[in-house]
């Protein structure tokens, strides 16, 4: 399989990443050369075989509902590039 | 003072003990030989106030006989790890002005146990490379060079700022992380012994994630016992880190020396590349040759699914990168691009904020894991290492103890030489060691040799899992055969 210039745009935009138009080219490029590389997993039986979940067989650990944290909204902002009020700040995004 | 920065992280906590030199002189001895070696760029920050600080810390605990096991011992830090209070970027402009409010738990416990902090190292961007050249930093260069050249040469990546930092002994040791070969491959590059535990040995808390499923820390350092004691204090459980089991940390210093005597270590015929150099292949046959005369047997193995794990590798790990990385949207840390409403904001913030590399494997991560390729792609990748793990674990059924492997397809290259056209020519780096990462097991390599050019050449042993006290044990053997490798400095 192989992108065109469509779907790399396409993917841009699901991966919020701005891509110019001039750089469409060279990622359309790069893009297909690494889907050709995996290209080879095809030709790999894997009728029946579970995908894998987790390398280490182990059961989820489990603790007790309770707070273990928190309190702590000037530490969690600390690095916001925009705050106010101990809210973040994002450009409006309701009319 | 050029002396002490040239002992071994066990040497150093014999002589702290013993008081022979203190913690401060032998910090102050690395400060200033970090500071001499600026050329590398193995370190991205500095903090020598910090270290001595700490330093005078640790002298007043050994005064009142509190030392901790790696008291007064000066380490890097790769900036992969959450410092409180101290700028951690991952090597990415998105972070660059990003100070922790909170410390990862392999770091806490290396304080803890007194261990000093020199600085962070440099690595390629959110560890996504194999030569540290996609760092925002700049490359590092390794302090090794071939004889009669003065080509600079990658230290190896993605954990190229801490190689570099051990091999050019501006510290005793370093932390790392490896998801498909970012500890070993360094450390073959730059004679230096890296181990990648396994998955779920050390907690990952406080890590910058790149691929959850595969990431794993450990450390880099001179010799196989001073990586022993280095990982006994950075594992063991963690109740933040839910992937970290809860097993018990053994004395893995202990497994130094012991005999390997009735071993059967495996020889996976499908590691023999075409056209791999024959350097590469004469010294796994003398590594080969070393372990059996310490009394291992050595068995041919199969490993059928190896070529497949690579490409797999390179569905898995991007998915997880496009997944992890969605946090960087200009919001809660980290850069913020300005847009006309909140999308153009992310979408400039990441188009500024991501380097190629970063960006390259976030598209294909979210093409792989988008409506109507799931199952083409990520699904039978999955598959794919089940497949893969199955291959290790079928022998190590039929009584396989550890693998020998070479750690790389080649020594070090110059800075710039591979992966300008072609990204998969780079990622050929990971060929031996990401099947590892893709089976969740423990890998060290050692240093074993020097090709015709005098570049260090690793070898790698592969372990069952939880098992690193035998790659300790056989790791040591090797070390004892092929002596130490020190990188002459032109610095």
């Amino acid at each position: 399989m192989s992108v065109d210039a469509a779907t790399v745009r396409r993917i841009a935009r699901l991966a919020r990443i701005a891509v110019a138009e001039d750089e469409v080219e060279h990622l359309q490029g790069e893009l297909n050369a690494m889907l050709a590389f995996v290209e080879q997993l095809q030709e790999v039986d894997v009728a029946g075989v579970e995908p894998m979940t987790s390398v280490t067989p182990m059961a989820m650990k489990m603790r007790k509902d309770e707070v273990t944290d928190g309190g702590n909204a000037e530490a969690v902002l600390a690095n916001a590039p925009q705050s106010e009020d101990g809210f973040f700040m994002v450009p409006k995004v309701i009319e | 003072m050029t002396e002490l920065t040239s002992l071994t992280l066990a040497e150093a906590c014999d002589r702290l003990r013993k008081k022979d030199i203190s913690a401060v002189e032998l910090t102050s001895a690395h400060v200033a030989a970090v500071e001499k070696a600026r050329a590398l760029n193995a370190y991205v920050l500095e903090t020598p106030e910090q270290a001595v600080a700490m330093a005078k810390a640790s002298d007043a605990r050994i005064a009142k006989g509190e030392a901790g096991p790696l008291e007064g011992i000066p380490l890097a830090i790769k900036d992969l790890f959450a410092t409180k209070g101290v700028r951690t970027t991952a090597c990415s402009h998105i972070l660059d002005n990003f100070v922790p409010t909170y410390e990862s738990t392999i770091t806490s416990q290396l304080w803890r146990d007194g261990a000093v902090m020199l600085g962070k190292t440099n690595n390629d961007e959110f560890a996504m490379g194999s030569s540290n050249e996609t760092s925002c930093f700049g490359t590092v260069q390794s302090p090794w060079r071939r004889e009669g050249s003065n080509t600079p040469l990658v230290p190896g990546g993605s954990s190229g700022g801490s190689a570099a930092a051990v091999a050019a002994q501006l510290c005793l040791g370093a932390t790392a992380t490896d998801t498909g070969g970012s500890i070993r491959q360094p450390a073959a590059f730059t004679g230096t012994v890296g181990i990648k535990p396994t998955y779920g040995r050390c907690s990952r808390w406080g890590v910058v994630a790149f691929a959850s499923s595969l990431d794993q820390a450990g450390p880099i350092t001179k010799t196989v016992r001073d990586a022993a004691i280095m990982l006994r204090s950075m594992a063991g459980p963690d109740a933040k880190d839910t992937t970290c089991v809860d097993r018990p940390v053994p004395d893995y210093e202990a497994a130094i020396g012991k005999s390997v005597k009735g071993l059967r270590i495996g020889i996976p015929k499908e590691y023999r590349l075409d056209g791999m150099p024959a350097e590469i292949e004469k010294i796994w046959q003398q590594g080969c040759d070393w372990l059996k005369s310490g009394g291992a047997e050595l068995v041919d193995v199969s490993l059928p699914h190896t070529k497949y794990a690579l490409p797999a590798y390179y569905i898995v790990a991007p998915a997880e990168a496009s997944s992890n990385l969605a946090r960087y949207d200009g919001v809660r840390y980290g850069l913020r691009a300005p847009g006309r409403d909140i999308t153009d904001m992310y979408e400039k913030t990441r188009a500024e904020g991501f380097g190629a590399e970063v960006r390259r494997r976030v598209m294909i991560g979210t093409y792989v894991l988008s409506a109507g390729y799931y199952d083409a792609y990520y699904l039978r990748a999955q598959q794919v290492r089940t497949l893969i793990k199955r291959d290790f674990e079928q022998c190590f059924e039929a009584g396989v103890h550890a693998m020998l492997t070479p750690a790389t397809p080649s020594a070090a290259f110059g800075i710039g030489e591979k992966g300008g056209a072609d990204p998969v020519e780079m990622y050929l780096n990971d060929v031996f060691t990401v099947t590892v990462n893709m089976a969740g097991l423990p890998g060290i390599a050692v240093p074993a040799g020097s090709d015709a050019q005098g570049l260090p050449l690793g070898l790698q042993l592969i372990g069952r899992p939880f098992d690193e006290e035998t790659l300790f044990s056989l790791g040591e053997v090797i070390e004892r055969e092929a002596g130490r490798f020190v990188a002459k400095s032109w610095w």
